[in-house]
């Protein structure tokens, strides 16, 4: 393929990803805002265009109008650094996920239904999720205040440590699928997702993608009633919306993995004709992540938090030595099979 | 384009090297690091290693550095001073450096052809280093694990705070006092 089409290619790839990306964060908020308000028997959002549906515009404005403030006594370079690496690095994992089975037309070119199809696609969105630590650490210690830096380091153990049960609790579906592609891990779901022999690091995973994107109820990095904002304390209008953005699509994320690999990614049924049989696998993969997301929100209306000490030792002596023993279980029975 | 790519990701390699010597502030330094580390992984990507490639993102710039900084901040270590210029250092380590780098030099032009590397001349793929790692050099491995582990056990041993002396504690005042042993009084 000539290099001007392979970069007009993924450069409409990656402006569909990203409009897509921003649109179903917007709205993925203001989901939130209204299914959270039932559950606390209020409404959410009504006011701004029918249903409350323009609400993310009028908060898209509102941030941008904003006063932009930096801290006096902040490391201004860092300041400025973090919130964007924090909003990079979570759109950078999104580029390896693949959102359907087959190829579509571009310019005359068959190309994967994903930005980029690389062999160790789980390795790099772990990877780059790691270094997601450093946006929130930096952006504690660069604001130069108590609060900010209490939340980071937070945010930096918590992360750092359930890391490793997410990062564990993965392998035992890579040893049945016998790649780090997810691609590869989708299709060899074709007659079984793998919740079912892998329930157990299913668990795992879930918990941990919880810790990992800092959500109720392991939020302490931004536990309002202890630290103020937490790590993001200091920060105003779009620098903040940029925190606020990443830890969305780090959702996303989280929800777009737990789908390929425990859900059999778009496996479903795929009946009628040729065009519902197209567009059905998209639609399989949609609802499967929304389900995710709608847990998200769920989980976060009727859980109250963890306590700092109760997380760390929850990961730690528990997530971890069960992420242990599966492995340990999962690769002898696919060694006594062979 | 891979020339392109790779002169750009080996400056910023030497760039990250130079920077981490030079800076004074410790956070500048470790995140110089870090952005060497992010280099290299790329120059990995350009032989085909992908999975050393995030094996080391993962491991070294999201989880090793993760704790430089994380230390450095919870230290709030501040810049470093000027040491006072020793003459030893200068007697010795000029010499010293110019011999090694002259060393590293005939090295490099000894052993290894002036051809260029090419793409998937090495075990690069996953599976082959796998088959590598848990067939040819198992016991390394495996040492090498071990070898890890006691450092670990090493660490908390060292780290672990001291037992407070049982007469500290409201429960154990009138049992536990009148039967220590020698080797606990040395202890504390």
């Amino acid at each position: 393929m000539p290099n001007a089409t392979f970069f007009l290619i993924s450069l409409v790839k990656c402006g569909v990803v990203l409009f897509v990306l921003l649109t179903l964060v917007a709205y993925i908020q203001l989901a939130e805002r209204k299914i959270v308000g039932r559950m606390q028997s209020r409404v959410g959002p009504t006011r701004v265009g029918p249903f409350g549906l323009l609400q993310p515009a009028a908060d898209a404005i509102k941030f941008i109008l904003k006063e932009d403030i930096t801290p006096d006594s902040a490391h201004k370079f860092l300041y400025l650094l973090s919130p964007a690496l924090s909003a990079t690095l979570s759109m950078l994992a999104i580029t390896v996920i693949p959102i359907g089975g087959g190829t579509v037309r571009l310019f005359g070119q068959n190309t994967p239904m994903q930005i980029t199809d690389i062999n160790v696609g789980l390795l790099f969105i772990l990877g780059v999720t790691s270094l997601g630590v450093y946006g929130i650490v930096l952006a504690g210690w660069s604001s130069n205040s108590k609060y900010s830096l209490l939340g980071s380091l937070r945010g930096a153990s918590q992360m750092v440590s359930y890391e490793l049960a997410l990062g564990l609790a993965l392998i035992g579906p890579i040893i049945l699928a016998g790649s780090l592609s997810l691609r590869h891990i989708v299709e060899a779901q074709q007659h079984y997702w793998f919740i079912v022999p892998q329930f157990l690091a299913f668990l795992i995973y879930l918990t941990a993608a919880f810790a990992e994107t800092n959500r109720i109820p392991f939020d302490l990095p931004e536990a309002e009633g202890e630290l103020g904002a937490g790590y993001h304390t200091e920060y105003s209008a779009m620098k903040f919306a940029l925190f606020f953005l990443a830890e969305y699509i780090n959702m996303i994320t989280v929800s777009c993995v737990a789908t390929l690999v425990f859900l059999g990614g778009w496996h479903g049924p795929v009946f009628g004709p040729a065009l519902l049989r197209a567009i059905l696998p998209l639609v399989w993969f949609v609802l499967k992540v929304c389900f995710f997301l709608f847990l998200y929100i769920w989980v976060r209306g009727t859980l109250p938090r963890f306590r700092y000490d109760q997380l760390m030792a929850f990961g730690w002596k528990v997530l971890v030595p069960l992420a242990l023993g599966n492995i340990l279980v999962t690769s002898l029975i696919v060694g006594l099979l062979a | 384009m891979q020339v392109a790519l790779f002169f750009i990701f080996a400056t910023l390699a030497v760039a990250g090297a130079v920077n981490l010597l030079v800076q004074r502030a410790p956070i500048n330094a470790a995140l110089s690091l870090v952005a060497v580390m992010g280099a290299l992984a790329v120059l990995y990507l350009l032989l085909g290693a992908e999975f050393i490639a995030f094996v080391q993102i993962l491991v070294y710039a999201g989880a090793i550095m993760v704790l430089f900084v994380f230390v450095i901040m919870l230290l709030n270590a501040q810049p470093d001073e000027a040491s006072h210029r020793s003459r030893v250092a200068r007697i010795i380590g000029v010499p010293a450096l110019v011999a090694l780098l002259v060393e590293f030099a005939g090295f490099l032009a000894t052993q290894f052809s002036d051809s260029p590397v090419r793409m998937g001349e090495y075990i690069s793929s996953t599976e082959d280093l796998g088959m590598a790692l848990f067939h040819q050099y198992l016991l390394p491995f495996e040492v090498t694990s071990v070898l890890f582990l006691v450092g670990l056990i090493g660490a908390v041993l060292l780290a672990a705070r001291r037992e407070d002396p049982p007469a500290a504690m409201p429960t154990a005042v009138s049992s536990s006092s009148a039967k220590t042993t020698p080797a606990e009084l040395v202890i504390r």
